[in-house]
C-alpha cells in the first residue's frame, strides 16, 4: 500500500540555532484524505509546512511529497501541490485575473487550459465579474477567496493550506468547505490543512495529528482523539492535549509588519 | 521563455501603473540638471571645460539608471515582505529564470527612466553629437541597469527586512553615484580617488553613455562595453546563486 501514502514525513526536524520548532516528527498522509495538522501558535506547524513545500531545508529527517523528495526533486515535489499560505501572498498591484494567469504560467499550463480554469474557478469563488480589479482594493475575504482558486488551477494532488479561513465570514467559509470537499471527492485531492477552529476540523477531517512544542501528541480520527481523551468535542480533547496555557509567539519584524497589514485590511 | 517573460511584464505593468512614482523619480534629474547644470556652467566654462550641460546630462542619466535599477532590485524585499515571493518561490520553476525574469523587468524599466531623463534633458538645451548614436547610449543604459538591478537582487536576497535600506542608500548608492564621473571629470583628481572610480562599475556607465551621446568619452567606449558586460554576467550569476538560495 506504498503509493497510497501521498506524503510521508520520517524522523523531521528543523532547528533554528539553539531553538528546536520541529522535534522529530513522524506521520503519513494517505491519498485522497482531508488531513487536519493542529496545534497552538508556535507549535512548528507553519514551519512543518514550508519544509513540506521546498521553502524550507529540513535539518534532519526525509519527506515524501507525491512520492518525490522535496529538497532533492524540487520541481516534480512542486507540481504536485498547491498551497494557499498563512499570510497573503497576491500582488496587489495586479489584477484579480492577472494574479491567476501569472500562476498559470508558473505552472506551465497550456494557454486555452489556463484560460477556462481561471474562468471556472473565478466564477466558482464569485469573483469573475471584478476579474480586472487590482487587488489592493479587494476585502481580506475576497483575496482569500482568490488565493484559494489560485491554489487550485494546475489541479493539485495536494493543497496546503495553512490557515485558510482566518478571518472569513461563516458564509464564504461554508462555501469554501463545500468547494474543497466536492474537488477531494471528484479529484481525490488531499488536502493538508492547519487551522485554529476545531469545529471545523472535527466536521471535515478525515484524519487529525496534534503537535505541540515541535512535538506530535496525538493522532487519529477526532473521534479516536475524544475518546483517548474521554471529552466531548475536539475543542475539549485540543485543550486538554495541548494545556490551557497561551502561547507567545515571538514575531520577527517581518510578521509584524504582515500582521499590522492584516489587521488594516478587515 | 514564459516565466521570463511573465517576470519582465510584471515589472513593467507595476511601473505603468505607478504613476506618481514614475513622474516622481523625474523630478529629482530635473532638479540636478537645472541647478546644478546652469549653476556650475559658468565656472566649468571659465575653467575650459566647454558646455557643462552637455558633460551633466549623460551624467544625470547614468543616475537615473542607477537609483531605479537599484530599487528594482531591492524591491525583492517587499515581494519578500508582502508575500508575493513566497508565491514564486513554490512553483516549479528554476529560480534562476524568476531572477533573470525580474532583472531584464527592472533593466527595461531603469533604461525607460533614463530615456525620460534623456528626453526632459533635451528641453533643457542638451544636444548629442549624432542621433544615430541614441540606440548605442540605450544599450548601455541597459547593461548598466542589468548590472545593478542583479546587485540590488543579490543585496536584497541577504536581507530580511528594508530596515538596511538607508545604509545601502548612503554607503553605497551615493558613493557609486558621487566618485562615478557623473558630475565632474575625472582626470585630475587626487591619485587613490582615481583608483576608487576605477573600480566603480557605474563610471563605466557615465563614460559610455557620455562618449555615445557627446562623442567625448575618458576610456573609449569599447573599454566601457566590455568592462560591464564581463561584470554583469558575473554578477548576474552571484545575483541568481543568492536568490536561488532565499529561504522563507
Amino acid at each position: 500500500m506504498e503509493e497510497k501514502e501521498i506524503i510521508q514525513v520520517n524522523e523531521l526536524t528543523k532547528n533554528y540555532g539553539r531553538f528546536t520548532a520541529v522535534n522529530n516528527i513522524s506521520f503519513n498522509v494517505k491519498k485522497g484524505q482531508i488531513f487536519a495538522f493542529l496545534g497552538p501558535n508556535g507549535a512548528g506547524k507553519t514551519t512543518t509546512i514550508k519544509m513540506l513545500t521546498t521553502l524550507l531545508n529540513p535539518t534532519n529527517g526525509s519527506i515524501k511529497i507525491n512520492g518525490f523528495d522535496p529538497m532533492k526533486d524540487k520541481d516534480h515535489a512542486r507540481h504536485s501541490f498547491g498551497i494557499v499560505f498563512q499570510d497573503p501572498s497576491l500582488d496587489d498591484d495586479l489584477t484579480a485575473y492577472e494574479n491567476m494567469e501569472f500562476h498559470g504560467v508558473l505552472y506551465n499550463m497550456p494557454k486555452k487550459l489556463r484560460k477556462e480554469r481561471i474562468e471556472y474557478l473565478m466564477k466558482f469563488v464569485e469573483l469573475w465579474d471584478r476579474k480586472d480589479e487590482l487587488v489592493k482594493h479587494f476585502s481580506g475575504g475576497m483575496k482569500r477567496r482568490l488565493e484559494i482558486a489560485r491554489g487550485l488551477i494546475h489541479h493539485p494532488k495536494i493543497l496546503f493550506l495553512d490557515e485558510p479561513t482566518i478571518g472569513l465570514d461563516p458564509q464564504t467559509r461554508n462555501h469554501m468547505w463545500t468547494y474543497l470537499k466536492e474537488l477531494n471527492k471528484k479529484e481525490c485531492m488531499t488536502v493538508f490543512v492547519t487551522t485554529h477552529y476545531m469545529e471545523e476540523a472535527e466536521k471535515v477531517a478525515d484524519n487529525i495529528v496534534v503537535i505541540d512544542h515541535g512535538k506530535i501528541i496525538a493522532h487519529g480520527t477526532s473521534t479516536q482523539l475524544k475518546n483517548q481523551t474521554k471529552t466531548k468535542s475536539l475543542e475539549e480533547a485540543f485543550l486538554k492535549l495541548t494545556g490551557h496555557t497561551i502561547r507567545e509567539e515571538n514575531a520577527s519584524t517581518l510578521e509584524r509588519l504582515r500582521a499590522h497589514r492584516r489587521f488594516r485590511r478587515h | 521563455m514564459g516565466v521570463v517573460y511573465i517576470m519582465w511584464l510584471r515589472q513593467l505593468k507595476k511601473y505603468w501603473r505607478s504613476k506618481p512614482r514614475m513622474i516622481g523619480s523625474l523630478a529629482q534629474p530635473l532638479l540636478f540638471l537645472i541647478a546644478l547644470g546652469f549653476g556650475f556652467g559658468p565656472i566649468f566654462q571659465k575653467a575650459g571645460g566647454g558646455n557643462y550641460l552637455d558633460f551633466l546630462a549623460p551624467g544625470i542619466i547614468a543616475m537615473s539608471v542607477l537609483f531605479t535599477a537599484m530599487f528594482a532590485g531591492i524591491e525583492v524585499i517587499w515581494d519578500r515582505q508582502f508575500g508575493f515571493l513566497k508565491e514564486t518561490l513554490v512553483a516549479p520553476v528554476s529560480r534562476a529564470k524568476i531572477m533573470l525574469g525580474r532583472t531584464l523587468g527592472g533593466a527595461t524599466v531603469a533604461s525607460l527612466q533614463g530615456f525620460l531623463v534623456l528626453l526632459i534633458s533635451f528641453l533643457i538645451g542638451f544636444r548629442v553629437q549624432n542621433m544615430f548614436y541614441i540606440p548605442v547610449a540605450l544599450l548601455l543604459m541597459f547593461i548598466t541597469a542589468m548590472f545593478f538591478t542583479s546587485l540590488g537582487t543579490a543585496i536584497a536576497s541577504k536581507l530580511e527586512d528594508m530596515q538596511a535600506f538607508q545604509l545601502i542608500m548612503n554607503f553605497l548608492i551615493m558613493p557609486i553615484f558621487f566618485l562615478s564621473g557623473a558630475l565632474f571629470p575625472l582626470d585630475s583628481l587626487p591619485k587613490p580617488l582615481v583608483l576608487i572610480t576605477r573600480f566603480n562599475p557605474l563610471s563605466y556607465g557615465v563614460d559610455g553613455i557620455r562618449g555615445a551621446l557627446t562623442g567625448v568619452s575618458h576610456l573609449g567606449i569599447g573599454m566601457d562595453f566590455s568592462v560591464l558586460i564581463i561584470i554583469t554576467a558575473i554578477i548576474l550569476a552571484i545575483g541568481s546563486y543568492l536568490f536561488s538560495k532565499i529561504e522563507v
